[in-house]
């Protein structure tokens, strides 16, 4: 199988590390090779991130790089838009509509870019955007919105919604665990 | 059992495999997972020295003492421990030593970009250089037999990529080497210069059996191609890039120790290929060794010296197709890292910024300080560089400089390298200002204990060393405390301190609003007939505070309450919950 690559970008402290590990277990648990890359320190703050993560028969570079992205979940719209340049041709990206201002908007020395959404799909991007902050609110706290995200990226696998709950389980401390699933149940048939 | 692991997890299950008992390191991204992971084994005794230098010592002594030990750090921290480095290589060990250290091509989280391959050279120990999870777990263990069998600390050398990817790894069972007697060795573990002129010559030989055994080391690899135009040599995470865009078109000799290097094996290696290629991100380290043995080859003329690499850039240089994508027209705004919403460090850097204070800076959280609006440090070179050198700009200045010159340091930072450059303004008498922004844990690389913080590496409560009494203890006089949230406060006392005619402290107190004992207030509202958007609020940088159609806004989901923002606000638009 040729090496199937997604991208999972966001703002540092949304909550992107526990999508990708959890996605890397069940790829995992299913048999494949996978790598996941992550960052961390500085670029955390606050700051736009990206994890990738690759699975297939046998992964090498444990990075994505442009034009290769078979999906993009992005937490975010402006980072959705900052990546989309790495997702390949028929490529789909998953995206949350919240907008978060980064310090130049706020400072007022750049602008948020209008109709991102609208603009991206112009340029020819399978665009899936949804309102996951208002899902997670709902299943019980803004943070599930990790959880909302993947549930909606679930539906582009085959894998059943029992797959995808004990990757939960295995991954989330049984004190969220609830929500989570909650969250996750929300975003998957949204 | 087959899981994913960071490279950092893999090194501290090889850790734990192997059977290291004693791991003593400082934090630094991208290597500080490879202590932490440690820590969760019960078997393994691990703390967070306060600064390389003293966790190498430790790992030293450790090692001398019979027991298997291991220390970690970044790239820039061997420079540090550069000093026990060069001499453990004369002495040797005596049970097993591993050096952890990780270099950050691409500066995701560094100053420089220094590549740490040099010092395996420099120092004449050998270095292994992972490219995966499961090779970091297999080189660690090995490490440590090499170390015996040679008697020699080993380097395990680490980068971004390999530390901060998961991937595959089989683990396997802990062994338990058993202690190996300390012996009194004079002529081995004293180097004073009679012995160390006849430790030189070991050193030396033993480089040659490292070298002799690296042309049949299982690290080095040749894997073989189906079209010999082109040979390909590599090693860590470039490896993955060239197999990712080559498969097995090209043979590759691929490098797992990066020094000693084998002679013969690159050498034959060469003659079985048209156009000798050295792929390998930062410098030409491969590439001057194939040099020095009179081989041609393609090597950092193709691929740069900076940064770091990726599939894309391998294929393009190799004259492979590229894939592309498509990108929006405009320009992105760029989303750099910020200061937390609450974060302590705001209003001092505030109240520097107000005072047009000139700031020798340093490294933590706190370099954020640097950023528009804040805009409040005017140099950052290395840990502990903000304290001594504002020792020597005043001095340099002869007094043209006092009372507007400060150097600005956090607490896991002044425990590193502070206290020398404090010793010396008290020793030498320079009217320097040093504020230590305490704000009780070492934020940057993502919290971990310090002394100060009266907690260690497990988490348990351990002694705390009182910022005061030590400032106090080291000759100057004048030490006082601030809250970096009352600016008033901040602004005074910096002003009485700076015209002192002696050297002073401030501890600017306060733990970082992250910390999950902090306790955070309700979010401001913002009372939009009083707000008459004259953006003083703005000038903090706070991420929660943002300007819209003329009223200041704040983010209910940001917003901590820490009220800084509030006491800009001539308004009085800016209210906690509650206040009328
Ligand atoms: C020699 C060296 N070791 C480690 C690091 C990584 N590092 C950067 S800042 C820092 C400590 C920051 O903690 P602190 O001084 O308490 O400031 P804070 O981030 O909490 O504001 C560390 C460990 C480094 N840059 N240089």
């Amino acid at each position: 199988m040729e090496t199937k690559n997604m991208m999972i970008v966001g703002v540092g402290g949304q909550g992107t590390l526990l999508a990708s590990k959890l996605f890397g277990r069940l790829l995992l648990d299913q048999g494949y090779d996978v790598k996941v890359s992550e960052v961390h320190g500085m670029s955390q703050r606050g700051g736009s991130v990206v994890t990738y993560v690759r699975w297939g028969d046998r992964v090498c570079s444990p990075v994505i790089d442009k034009g290769e992205a078979d999906f993009i979940l992005s937490f975010e719209l402006l980072e959705a838009a900052r990546w989309m340049e790495f997702l390949r041709p028929g490529g789909r990206i998953i995206t949350n509509t919240q907008q978060i201002n980064p310090m130049p908007v706020i400072t007022g020395a750049a602008e948020y870019p209008q109709a991102l959404e609208k603009r991206m799909a112009e340029a020819g991007v399978a665009l899936d955007a949804m309102d996951a902050l208002s899902l997670a609110e709902e299943a019980g706290s803004s943070k599930a919105v990790n959880l909302v995200l993947l549930g909606r990226l679930s539906r582009y696998f085959d894998w059943p919604e029992e797959t995808w709950q004990q990757a939960i389980t295995a991954s989330v401390p049984e004190k969220f665990l609830e929500l989570n699933r909650k969250a996750f149940h929300l975003g998957r048939n949204s | 059992m087959k899981t994913l692991m960071l490279g950092n997890e893999a090194v501290a299950r090889g850790l734990y495999e192997a059977g290291c008992a004693v791991v003593s390191s400082y934090p630094g991204t991208p290597s500080t997972e490879i202590t932490e992971a440690a820590a969760k084994y019960p078997e393994i005794y691990a703390e967070w020295a306060p600064n390389e230098k003293v966790g190498m010592e430790t790992a030293f002594g450790a090692s001398l003492a019979g027991r298997r030990s291991f220390c970690g750090m970044k790239h820039v921290g061997l420079n540090v421990a550069a000093d026990p480095l060069f001499t453990i290589a004369y002495t040797g060990v005596n049970a097993g030593m591993v050096i952890g250290v990780a270099d950050d091509a691409g500066m995701h989280s560094s100053q420089n970009e220094q590549d740490s391959r040099h010092y395996a050279k420099a120092a004449k120990l050998p270095m292994l250089e992972p490219a995966d999870s499961a090779e970091a777990l297999a080189f660690t263990k090995a490490a440590y037999e090499l170390s015996e069998r040679f008697d020699t600390p080993v380097l395990l050398k680490m980068c971004t990529r390999v530390s901060h990817s998961q991937s595959v790894v089989e683990t396997g069972e802990r062994v338990e080497p058993a202690p190996v007697p300390y012996e009194k060795k004079a002529a081995k573990y004293i180097m004073m210069p009679g012995n160390a002129i006849r430790r030189h010559p070991v050193v030396e030989e033993r480089l040659k059996q490292l070298a002799e055994y690296a042309e049949t080391c299982p690290f080095n690899r040749v894997e073989e191609g189906s079209d010999h135009k082109v040979g390909i040599i590599t090693s860590s995470t470039s490896y993955q890039y060239v197999k990712e865009v080559c498969g097995d078109r090209f043979p590759v000799l691929k490098l797992g120790m990066a020094w000693p290097m084998p002679e013969k094996l690159i050498r034959d290696f060469a003659a079985s290929v048209s156009l000798l290629t050295v792929v390998e991100e930062l410098d030409g380290f491969i590439e001057d060794h194939c040099r020095a043995l009179g081989l041609s080859l393609a090597g950092k003329d193709v691929f740069t010296p900076l940064g770091e690499f990726s599939q894309n850039l391998v294929a393009e240089k190799l004259g492979l197709p590229v894939p592309r994508g498509t990108a929006l027209e405009e320009t992105i705004p760029a989303r750099p890292p910020v200061m937390c919403a609450g974060c302590p460090h705001r209003g001092l850097f505030y109240t520097l910024n107000k005072l047009k204070l000139t700031v020798l800076g340093d490294i933590g959280c706190y370099t954020l300080g640097a950023v528009p609006p804040l805009a409040a440090i005017d140099s950052t070179i290395c840990m502990g560089a903000s304290v001594s050198g504002i020792h020597g700009f005043l001095k340099a200045a002869g007094g043209e400089m006092d009372g507007r010159t400060v150097a600005v340091i956090g607490d896991s930072t002044f425990m590193h390298s502070g206290i020398t450059g404090l010793v010396n303004i008290a020793y030498n008498e320079s009217n320097a200002t040093v504020i230590i922004l305490d704000n009780s844990i070492t934020g940057m690389t993502g919290h971990q204990q310090n002394p100060t913080t009266g907690f260690n590496l497990k988490g348990d409560p351990c002694t705390k060393i009182d910022l005061e009494t030590l400032c106090k203890a080291v000759g100057i006089r004048r030490v006082r405390v601030v809250d970096p949230y009352d600016l008033a406060q901040c602004e005074a006392a910096i002003k009485e301190e700076l015209a002192a005619p002696e050297a002073s402290v401030i501890i600017s107190r306060r733990p970082c609003v992250l910390l999950k004992y902090v306790k955070t207030a309700p979010p401001l509202t913002v009372d939009k007939d009083k707000c008459v958007g004259c953006k003083a609020c703005m000038k903090i940088g706070c991420p929660a505070i943002s300007v819209r159609d003329g009223k200041a806004g704040v983010d209910e989901t940001l917003c901590v309450g820490c009220n800084v923002c509030q006491q800009l606000c001539k308004f009085d638009a800016l209210r906690a919950p509650g206040e009328v």
